[in-house]
């Protein structure tokens, strides 16, 4: 139920100013304003409607571009109780070192496997916490762009938890590092995962220094995270040398593990910066002088690093390859190319204001012509063209889109799982969240778990195996029928019996009940209870798609 | 003798069954257009890399008594059933043996000829990392020379194996599409670890379906629904009749088949009727701590593989004698075992290549002496056979691909010939 009172209060917080100039009080959303909630949120559901139907496309986008730092009180609350909230990554990692010293000195080998598995375990909630937090939030956040684009920018910059300490730094690098700089600006962004933990480790940096140069990081830096692949679409163009001598810039920056910082001299002191778990240490750092890209890499230190970083941020290869990238996650495998051009002159003029090509995009006429119906606001009516009156028709008539083509593009696994779930239990707290874990993971998609730097596929085969597509079908089923255990008590014993969900409400009737499909409404016809019901409607091509 | 003889049994009754093929069953016919034939082959991943050591065992080596106090195999003794199970070579010699859990389902095919180990196998990826040596084995690519050409995440080689072959029927075992499936050919997935019970009952698939009709996903969904109810239908087969009966007796009376058994006698079923080119993978093999030695974790999951190798062998049934196994894993482990009674990530491994109508029953690939000396950085195997050569070479002989369309599937590999089809 919280999640709609939350709702009311920040409309009614957020319309003061604004007042009804929208004018929008009662009328009901057109299908082109459902369709484009649905991409800006993970899946549209009665809040969202609510406070759409307030403030009208443009402020609702605006609040969402722009959200308050915290999260509301009760999901505040909720995070704050985790245990990987009560810890630094720093306190994780050493203490889990200090166990692993006082396991190896334990007399007998039955006491060392137990002790050993207790301590798997408790490294594995770590990772479950994390996947926990990311999910409560993209289920039950009001700001679903902020939620949405923090699992954008974590496949962006995606680590694998599996590797090394990094499960242990995770819960901080999604915290501090990608969060905080989801809508923010670009190059502020790279500069937070340069100098992330689980980065600097995910990608063997740590291991590299001046003498030792290990050319993993920087490479990936330029092919996955900024420019895009040397020769490819983006227009990007770095060599070899490039990347060598992006390596040694990138030398330096790594882990903190020694207790004490190292002794340096009056010339490497001043340079030396920790931070928590972060270290760049000038004595691994290679000094000498530095081009990429044909630039000579100005300052010392870590300000040759910020430096690098600018500069990469800064090329028009960096804005055509992250704008293509937005595009592809929200709009289409091959997004309009009129579109990306818009938004990377935006990226390009704003110096990677991330907010403002967001905006440039969901805005776009584009972007509203990719939604398949004919945006009644933003065309005069004089102008209506015919396949605008046919449209309008087929509304009236209740005919829905999918005669004779194919839907858009599918939602991924994560869109799937979180706008089904907000969908079912709009009015009830998830207790447990392991079976979500799990359908992702069944996906092929689990949070945190691609193990290659280039994170999970944007592109619609990537989820639409003919398995995964049946194994979506009963996900649907455990979300419709409601015997997931998405209630359990946290040790995943059951809990208060919920039932299984009404999907046929009024927020049904009102918003996705008009837009379905004929065929979804025969085969909705055709069910025999409403756990099957639920069933078929979560696994229609309606709710599947984006 | 007596060995050669019944091979060449299992050859006679091979060519009879087939008689358009030539007396070597499996091998394709010659000057045929490139296509899958009645070859099937299975790539069976072993997750974790390994201990290749302890498998392929090198008895006839004191250092490996020496680097393994805790962990290594006592040497063959037939009054000892925690040694080692002797694999005498054709010449006699004996240097090699294997590790007593696979006795009763591996020895029995090493006799027969239907099974080879290739020790000294591997990659040329010397990062030692799990995830960056698996998707590179997968992908099939070349090993970049450092800061060479960029990544190549786009396909995985059987993928492209499909790609470039007639007729190929191609299926992945597992719950998502692993990277060595994944590119242009459509390749359908279903684990068969669970139930197998169909998800759905007819009226329901078809109420599903229908919501589908005339779109893009139309095809996917009746393949996935038909792949779940051959399933279904298979593990229904197998729980009762004749099959039942059948497995019963090759498991000496245990009550059934389970773990990996079933599932690859699932795989055994579903690939004679309608499947030639698969993939499964089994995990749990990165052993660091505590990976004992004729008993303990490695030797449970060499007892499970090896029931599920031999139950797949057996229900592939008259398919067996054209159908081809590889088993590989990222990488081999350290030679030493490791101060938590282990072993860490190497790199030479040893692949088992298994088939109806192999020249089996020995080594094939160079052969190191393995002494301290001897180690790749004085850590852990060389390689001596690279997996895309050798892999390349076995598709050369079953599908008959020429260079060009195996320079599709392994580009700038050199395929090598190991005389083992």
């Amino acid at each position: 139920m919280w999640r709609r009172l939350l709702a009311a209060a920040i409309t009614a917080a957020m319309l003061a100013p604004a007042g009804q100039a929208a004018g929008r009080g009662t009328s009901a959303l057109t299908r082109v304003d459902l369709r484009w909630l649905n991409r800006v949120t993970f899946g549209v559901d009665s809040s969202a409607v609510a406070t759409y139907r307030r403030l009208g496309r443009e402020k609702f986008l605006d609040a969402q571009l722009h959200p308050p730092r915290e999260d509301p009180p009760e999901l505040r609350a909720a995070i704050a109780s985790l245990g990987i909230s009560q810890k630094t990554g720093e306190a994780r990692v050493f203490e889990f070192r200090q166990e692993q010293q006082r396991i190896n000195s334990l007399p007998s080998e039955d006491e060392k496997q137990k002790a050993r598995m207790a301590l798997g375990q408790a490294s594995g909630q770590v990772q479950y916490e994390t996947s926990r937090r990311h999910l409560m939030r993209a289920i039950a956040s009001p700001w679903q762009l902020r939620e949405q684009m923090t699992w954008f920018w974590m496949n962006h910059f995606s680590v694998f938890s599996g590797k090394g300490n990094v499960r242990f730094t995770l819960p901080e690098y999604e915290e501090d590092a990608i969060r905080p700089h989801a809508l923010g600006r670009f190059r502020e962004l790279v500069m937070a995962t340069v100098t992330a933990p689980a980065m600097l480790e995910y990608l063997d940096n740590a291991q590299s220094s001046a003498n030792r140069i290990n050319e993993n990081y920087a490479r990936e830096l330029m092919e996955l995270h900024t420019l895009g692949v040397s020769g490819g679409p983006s227009g990007s163009r770095y060599t070899q040398q490039d990347v060598q001598e992006l390596a040694r810039v990138l030398t330096g920056l790594g882990l903190a593990l020694a207790p004490q910082p190292p002794r340096l001299g009056p010339q490497q002191a001043p340079l030396y910066v920790r931070r928590g778990l972060f270290e760049f240490n000038p004595a691994r750092h290679d000094g000498r002088p530095k081009t990429v890209l044909g630039a000579a890499i100005a300052g010392k230190g870590l300000d040759e690093v910020d430096a690098a970083v600018t500069l990469l941020c800064r090329q028009p290869a960096t804005a055509r390859f992250i704008s293509t990238k937005l595009a592809t996650y929200f709009v289409a495998d091959e997004p309009p190319r009129g579109l990306v051009d818009r938004m990377a002159r935006t990226f390009e003029k704003t110096d990677g204001d991330i907010a403002a090509v967001l905006k440039t995009m969901f805005l776009d006429k584009e972007f509203i012509a990719s939604l398949g119906y004919v945006d009644a606001a933003s065309e005069p009516s004089e102008r209506a063209t015919g396949a605008a009156r046919a449209a309008k028709r087929r509304a009236s008539d209740g005919v829905g889109e999918f005669e004779g083509r194919s839907p858009s593009k599918l939602k991924d696994p994560m869109v799937f799982v979180v706008s089904s779930v907000r969908l079912a239990y709009e009015d009830k707290t998830l207790t447990n969240f392991r079976p979500l874990v799990g359908w992702l993971a069944q996906l092929g998609e689990p949070l945190y778990g691609r193990v290659t730097p280039d994170g999970y596929a944007l592109t619609e085969s990537a989820w639409t195996s003919s398995g995964q597509i049946v194994r979506r079908f009963e996900i649907a089923r455990a979300i419709g029928s409601g015997n997931a255990g998405l209630f359990n008590n946290d040790d995943n014993s059951p809990g208060p019996s919920t039932g299984f969900p009404m999907l046929t409400s009024r927020f049904y009737y009102d918003s996705i009940e008009p837009a379905l499909s004929a065929r979804t409404r025969t085969a909705l016809g055709q069910t025999n209870s409403q756990q099957e019901w639920n069933t078929v409607l979560l696994a229609s091509p309606d709710w599947m798609q984006r | 003798m007596n060995l050669s003889r019944r091979r060449l049994l299992t050859l006679a009754l091979a060519g009879a069954a087939h008689p358009l093929l030539p007396v070597r069953g499996i091998v394709s016919q010659a000057f045929a257009a490139p296509g899958a034939g009645s070859a099937k082959f299975l790539l069976v991943f072993l997750r974790g890399g390994y201990d290749a050591a302890n498998v392929v065992i090198p008895v006839g080596s004191p250092f490996y008594y020496e680097a393994r106090p805790t962990i290594a195999i006592p040497r063959p003794d037939p009054a000892n059933p925690l040694a080692a199970i002797a694999l005498p070579q054709r010449d006699g010699s004996s240097n090699w043996a294997m590790h007593p859990a696979l006795k009763d389902t591996m020895l029995p095919l090493w006799t027969k000829g239907q099974l080879a180990f290739v020790p000294f196998a591997g990659t040329d990826d010397l990062t030692r990392s799990h995830f960056e040596t698996q998707d590179s084995v997968e992908t099939g690519m070349p090993v970049a020379a450092p800061g060479a050409a960029p990544h190549n995440y786009g396909s995985g080689f059987l993928n492209r194996l499909a790609s470039a072959l007639d007729g190929a029927a191609p299926v992945s075992f597992t719950d998502g599409l692993p990277t060595v499936m994944t590119g242009k050919a459509a390749v359908p997935n279903v684990s068969l670890k669970g139930t197998g019970r169909a998800p759905f009952d007819a009226r329901q698939m078809a109420i599903l379906a229908g919501m589908y009709e005339g779109t893009r996903f139309a095809p996917l969904i009746a393949e996935g629904f038909d792949l779940r109810k051959t399933v279904a239908e298979q593990s229904e087969m197998m729980a009762s009749g004749s099959m039942a009966a059948e497995m019963q007796a090759a498991n000496r009376n245990a009550i059934t088949a389970r773990g990996f058994e079933l599932e690859a006698r699932r795989m055994a079923g579903l690939m004679k009727d309608k499947f030639n080119i698969a993939f499964i993978d089994v995990g749990g093999w990165d052993t660091h701590v505590n990976q004992g030695n004729a008993q303990g974790q490695l030797a449970t999951l060499l007892l499970s593989l090896g029931q599920g190798l031999a139950g797949f062998a057996e229900q592939m049934g008259d398919a067996w004698p054209h159908t081809l196994v590889v088993v590989i894993s990222e990488f081999g482990r350290t030679f030493r075992e490791n101060g938590t009674r282990g072993t860490d990530h190497g790199h030479g491994s040893a692949y088992w290549v298994l088939g109806g109508a192999l020249q089996g029953g020995r080594f094939a690939g160079e052969e190191v002496v393995v002494r301290a000396d001897s180690l790749n950085q004085n850590r852990d195997w060389p390689v001596t056979t690279e997996y895309r050569a050798m892999l390349g070479g076995l598709f050369r002989r079953i599908y008959g691909l020429d260079t060009t369309r195996l320079d599709q599937v392994f580009p700038n590999a050199v395929p090598r010939d190991l005389g083992l089809i």
